[in-house]
């Protein structure tokens, strides 16, 4: 963050998406990012989730700044939070119902992820409102990317394909069972595909970054 | 004596076989975050226990004597997180005033439990499993803390020894954490379907 706490919507546009990107550069929010991301259409489904919420909790929290006690902060951020979570959850039970029965627990658990109450404290409680959406966006952004990345690869080694829905299946690597010569790794969709894979991204990115500088 | 033998399998099934680290993720971050040394990781892992348990007995409470009867279940998660801030803040303050040095060597890590996903997931989960018997519920909100102790007990007993390691540059830290970690939960699969 920058250091005299004021920020520009521009810098944090480009903080969230790049420069401090979610998960890969803070380590934050790593629960949902390793149990949802065992496909491209959960991780997406979780990552719009987060936006909306994000942008809500960060709008919200910007507006009670300047009324908030110091040691009531956190309980505060958290209820904000859990109220607009309420709401994802009730959007996704009724219009997507599978994708709400497959993740399941992880969608009330966005209250505890660290991503959004880090951003109420570090951007959204310092701030004003318009800088605060804008960053809520931007760290929606980066996270969603993340989780699409991710569960893009744990889907394609895992079954040799992207489907996003029962019908619009994007092969890539053709697999045996269909004529094909990809061996499935069924690996990849445990949680130990999750670990390595995670481990791995950051190792390249890590590498990556090290080399720039 | 069919109830007791179901609190047994329920207990090694969550400490073991549905480990809340291994196989749902959760409490991931303080799992790689506070690991660096043991004891610290120990000291985490009971405040963790703890306050699993205690929140664990009361949404269990709150659910089924209020918002289920009332129809009040919409308001779920805002209790629940609420309750898990109270208990934390009560634990603290209750240290604080009587237990000085245990409090002392907590330190950081009781107000940062609130954050901690184990707790918030087990409540949803006796929830999702519909749990209906009290003392179920506190032998599994136990469990799971368990669990979660025994986890991170693991993972830094691994990564002090990991400090000695020739690690490629690139890997340190985090990435080789993550790595152990997945090579962790394939040791722990080996438990999977050992109770049916």
């Amino acid at each position: 963050m920058s250091e005299n706490n004021e920020m520009t919507v521009g810098g944090a546009f480009l903080g969230g998406i790049w420069t401090e990107i979610p998960v890969l550069r803070l380590m934050l929010g790593l629960c949902p990012t390793l149990a949802v991301t065992t496909s491209v259409k959960s991780g997406l489904t979780m990552g719009l989730c987060v936006v909306f919420v994000l942008i809500c909790s960060n709008a919200v929290v910007s507006m009670m700044r300047n009324l908030l006690k110091p040691h009531l902060r956190i309980l505060m951020f958290t209820l904000t939070i859990a109220a607009f979570v309420t709401i994802a959850d009730m959007y996704l039970k009724a219009f997507q119902p599978e994708m709400s029965l497959k993740l399941g627990a992880y969608i009330p658990l966005i209250i505890v992820n660290c991503i959004i109450i880090a951003r109420a404290e570090a951007c959204a409680a310092k701030n004003g409102v318009l800088v605060s959406v804008v960053d809520g966006l931007a760290m929606g952004i980066g996270f969603t990317m993340v989780l699409c990345f991710l569960g893009a690869i744990r889907e394609v080694l895992a079954t040799g394909c992207i489907s996003f829905s029962d019908t619009a299946v994007l092969t890539i690597l053709n697999p045996v069972d269909k004529g094909g010569w990809f061996t499935p790794c069924t690996a990849m969709i445990m949680p130990v595909g999750a670990f390595v894979t995670l481990g791995l991204i950051l190792g390249a990115v890590n590498q990556l970054s090290r080399k720039k500088a | 004596m069919d109830f007791a033998v179901n609190l047994m399998l329920g207990f090694v099934g969550i400490v073991l076989i549905n480990n809340f680290v291994f196989t749902k993720f959760l409490g991931t971050c303080p799992y790689l975050g506070v690991s660096g040394r043991l004891d610290m990781a120990f000291g985490m892992g009971l405040a963790v226990t703890f306050v699993t348990t205690l929140a664990g007995a009361l949404t269990w409470l709150i659910d089924n004597l209020f918002l289920i009867p009332y129809h009040l279940e919409i308001t779920r998660y805002v209790c629940y997180i609420l309750v898990i801030a109270g208990a934390v803040q009560l634990v603290e303050m209750y240290l604080k005033k009587f237990f000085p040095p245990l409090y002392e060597s907590f330190g950081i890590f009781l107000p940062l439990i609130t954050t901690n996903c184990v707790i918030l997931g087990l409540c949803l989960f006796l929830n999702l499993w519909e749990i209906r018997s009290f003392l179920m519920a506190v032998v599994l909100s136990f469990g799971a803390g368990m669990g979660f102790t025994m986890a991170i007990c693991i993972m830094a007993g691994i990564r002090e020894n990991l400090e000695m390691a020739d690690i490629p540059e690139c890997l340190k830290g985090a990435p080789i954490t993550l790595i152990t970690a997945g090579l962790l939960t394939l040791g722990f699969m080996g438990f999977a379907g050992m109770i049916k």
